[in-house]
């Protein structure tokens, strides 16, 4: 874990010189959870793709993947995007399994989807170590904070009370969405990166879009953004 | 307003299936219940022969013209209103109390049937309350959205209701829409509308499950009720009811089989297992919790309903493709394969390119076209599915009800979202190695070019198969050749000109409708029909080997259509390879016995299991 060796997999030799770069790219579990409707799939959107679209319910779990660049290290977020929905409830733990990040989204308008954020809490509290997960609880639909039931202090409240972090988004502007990413990012690292194992490193499979893109660029991130 | 209950008497034509039990129900008390269930429905009842329809002997009515429903005038008359109300109130009382200690006097039944009395019992009450509802309903008191002492309290959690969601159900629009669907429990519980909020229709639906339950009552089933301009068809599965009200003209059986689609897509989410599960642990559950955010699943399908005839004719469309292409697909598809992965599927544009199934999946049973248009609806109706790859759960409902397999969905052409990877496996955890074979199709599929060829492809036009009068048709083999236990395909050419507006795309699908229950009539099924319509003459003609609907201009004499069918079946049998999916490719995927899953639980199965046998 320690080395930063240069790696080169099998059969990627043409992408061998983008391998040279002495970074290493780690694997991120990222899991949102929350209730229907509270912006799950718009934050997850906005992460992988800057996007904004008004979503319909999700089926089971979207799965998405952004590349966040640190200073020494590069984070490959694997995004699951879980359904809200009850009849998913049953599920879900295939998905937050072995997650590195859960982000409890909540819209700031609905104060029942802030109750349920807590009841997702308890859940992951009752299968995980407090540090080997960064749990993030983010009020979401930051736009229509005059709507607001749920105030900055009593997010903020909770996430000190339960050793969460905190913050509020806006999916739909954008607002604090890349900021949310990059700060999870350096927490997962921070947290989790430093242990022994905490983090698996990423390595490309030989399959990957190679011919994604019509011309060959060697100088091309060796990640994708998105899927 | 006041003629409400004068109405009892009026009704007649009501008849029961077999057998004619001997504790029919008494027919004013029925009546009573399905003139409310009429006045909510068709305000212009009064002056309607109502028939119920439980066995056989239906008849349509003859003449369509188009339904002039009087609007329901509405007292503004607060005060008076109320007093009228609580006297109807009262009178509905005292005909259901009736009704009620009839029912729960069971003279010589077995234990279930007791058990089964009790539950009415304990929802005369219910019902009751439900019809004195339905009064103010009917009368414009009902609010829409109001709370409903039947919602259980705490499930708050309310999905986002859109459009046709908020209708108001006391206004016309609301009647006048072509075909109604409900879905409640056997408690009456309100679990799906196609138009209106729930909660606003729970006393219409607390009727429908009081008629329901009356016939139930007498040993009898309730299959149907006519009126001039509607058809009113009930389907019990299990403890759902399914209720059909449509001024669209199509037989029961029709109406029947779609209700039933409902039902399979309900199914589709939460498997037949858990429903009859939940309901036996609470028979008053709110399935509504279960089924949040899916309504828009269920809306997708009815509209498909409508508008595709591949319901109707329960088979497949395939999008038509050079044989070459559609092989090398599925030679991609064959290769990319993990274990327990049972089916692979490629759809462009809404339309199957190809299928390919696992070995001893193909050998023991067969994917039905049922499930594949449920799996297509889903594909269809969630625009989620563009973000990213989709992992869920989902049942396919005539493969097996009771057991999930769990389907990877992903679009192969981002940004434009047309061509459709679907992947189903029965290991639950395969996400990552079912991920990697779509990673492996999409590269062969660029190293082939596979994607713009794709998008060249389209349906094909009638003017190719060189018929003049032709207008449009519908061929189903019942076998295509060397492809024994197939997939139920049929194939059909775009509708165009004169059918191209959506009014006249409609209307040729219910002449097309029309000839189907002729057809497939219970009582007098047909082999062929030349039908001489208004603006078109069709043709059906059902044989062993296929079914066939076509449209000719109006003009066309019988021997003249005749002639083109014979030059048409000569065209498709020139074309079938292109037209269908013939020879259906197989893979085998090694069984990983520790890796099975069956019905979302991760119980270990033994050795010689391997995931899709426990499927079976």
């Amino acid at each position: 874990m320690g080395e930063t060796l240069p790696r080169v997999p099998k059969g990627a030799k043409l992408r061998s010189d983008t391998w040279s770069r002495p970074v290493r790219t780690l694997r991120v579990k990222m899991v949102l959870l929350g209730s229907s409707g509270v912006g799950k799939s718009s934050l997850a959107l906005r992460f992988g793709k800057d996007e904004f679209r008004t979503a319909s319910p999700t089926v089971g779990c979207a799965y998405l993947t952004r590349v966040v660049h640190l200073s020494d290290v590069t984070l490959r977020f694997e995004i699951w995007d879980t359904a809200g929905q009850e009849k998913y409830h049953s599920v879900t733990p295939l998905y937050y399994r072995g997650a590195h990040a859960a982000l409890l989204v909540y819209d700031l308008c609905k104060r029942e989807t802030f109750i349920r954020a807590q009841v997702w809490l308890k859940e992951l509290e009752k299968h995980y170590i407090p540090g080997s997960t960064v749990i993030w609880l983010v009020g979401n639909k930051g736009d229509l904070a005059q709507d607001r039931q749920v105030s900055v202090q009593e997010g903020q409240a909770l996430a000190n009370d339960r050793g969460l972090s905190f913050t509020e988004t806006s999916a739909l502007s954008g607002d604090q969405v890349s900021e949310l990413l990059q700060a999870i990012a350096h927490r997962v690292y921070e947290c989790i990166g430093a242990q022994q194992g905490g983090l698996s490193e990423w390595q490309e499979t030989p399959l990957v879009d190679l011919h994604r893109k019509g011309t060959f660029n060697p100088f091309a991130s060796c990640c994708k953004v998105g899927p | 307003m006041e003629r409400d209950n004068h109405q009892a008497g009026q009704a007649q034509g009501v008849s029961f299936c077999d057998p004619p039990s001997e504790s029919n129900p008494p027919a004013e008390t029925l009546a009573t219940s399905l003139c409310l269930l009429g006045n909510h429905m068709f305000p212009d009842s009064v002056e309607r022969k109502e028939e119920i329809s439980t066995g056989a002997d239906k008849e349509e009515p003859a003449d369509l013209h188009q339904s002039d429903v009087k609007p329901n005038e509405q007292s503004v008359d607060a005060e008076l209103l109320s007093n009228q109300v609580k006297k109807l109130e009262t009178e509905e009382i005292e005909t259901l109390e009736e009704l009620i200690n009839e029912s729960t006097q069971p003279t010589d039944r077995d234990a279930e049937d007791v058990a089964m009395d009790n539950d009415q019992s304990d929802s005369g009450e219910f019902v009751v309350t439900m019809l004195a509802k339905a009064k103010l309903e009917e009368q414009g008191i009902g609010v829409k959205g109001r709370s409903s002492p039947l919602l259980e309290a705490g499930i708050q959690e309310s999905p986002a209701f859109i459009s046709h969601r908020d209708e108001d159900v006391t206004a016309d629009s609301w009647r006048q829409h072509r075909k109604h669907v409900f879905v409640l429990s056997e408690a009456g519980k309100p679990i799906y509308s196609r138009y209106g909020s729930e909660e606003a229709l729970s006393s219409t639906m607390g009727v429908m499950m009081a008629l329901v339950s009356f016939v139930q009552s007498g040993d009898n089933i309730i299959r149907s009720v006519y009126s001039e301009e509607h058809t009113v068809v009930f389907l019990q599965k299990g403890p759902l009811v399914l209720v059909c009200v449509s001024s669209s003209r199509q037989s029961e059986d029709q109406l029947r089989g779609e209700l039933l689609y409902v039902y399979y897509q309900i199914i589709s989410m939460l498997t037949q297992a858990s429903i009859s599960r939940i309901f036996e642990h609470k028979k008053n559950y709110d399935l509504r919790r279960l089924l949040a955010g899916s309504e828009k699943i269920l809306d997708g399908l009815l509209n498909l309903v409508d508008s595709d005839p591949s319901f109707l004719l329960a088979a497949v469309h395939c999008l038509p493709l050079a044989s070459s292409l559609r092989d090398s697909l599925s030679q991609i598809l064959q290769k990319a394969i993990t274990p327990n992965l049972v089916f692979s599927i490629l759809i462009a544009k809404n339309q199957l390119l190809t299928i390919v199934q696992e070995k001893t999946v193909i050998e023991d049973t067969r994917l039905e076209p049922a499930d594949v248009h449920l799996l297509l609806n889903l594909i269809g109706a969630s625009s989620a599915f563009q973000a990213g790859e989709i992992w869920t759960p989902i049942c396919l409902p005539l493969f097996n009800p009771d057991c999930y397999f769990y389907a990877y969905i992903s679009y192969l052409d981002p940004p434009e979202c047309t061509v459709c990877l679907l992947l189903l496996s029965t290991d639950k955890e395969a996400f990552y190695a079912v991920a990697e074979c779509k990673r492996k199709i999409e590269e062969a599929m660029v190293a082939q070019n596979s994607l713009s060829l794709i998008a060249k492809a389209q349906s094909y036009s009638v003017s190719q198969v060189g018929v003049s009068d032709l207008r449009h048709f519908m061929y189903k083999p019942f076998d295509v050749p060397d492809n024994y236990r197939q997939l139920t395909q049929f194939t059909s050419p775009e509708m165009e000109a004169p059918y191209s507006s959506d009014e006249e795309k409609m209307r040729l699908l219910d002449l097309y409708r029309y000839m189907h229950s002729r057809i497939h009539s219970t009582s007098r099924p047909l082999k062929l029909i030349y039908h001489v319509a208004e603006r078109e003459t069709l043709l059906a003609w059902v044989t062993s080997k296929f079914e066939l609907y076509t449209c000719f201009s109006p003009l066309v004499t019988k021997a003249c259509a005749i002639t083109a069918i014979t030059k048409l079946l000569r065209w498709i049998k020139k074309e079938e390879d292109r037209l269908f999916i013939r020879y259906p490719p197989k893979y085998s995927t090694t069984p990983n016995p520790s890796k099975s899953s069956r019905g979302g639980k991760s119980d270990q199965q033994d050795t010689t299991d391997n995931g899709f046998l426990s499927l079976l």
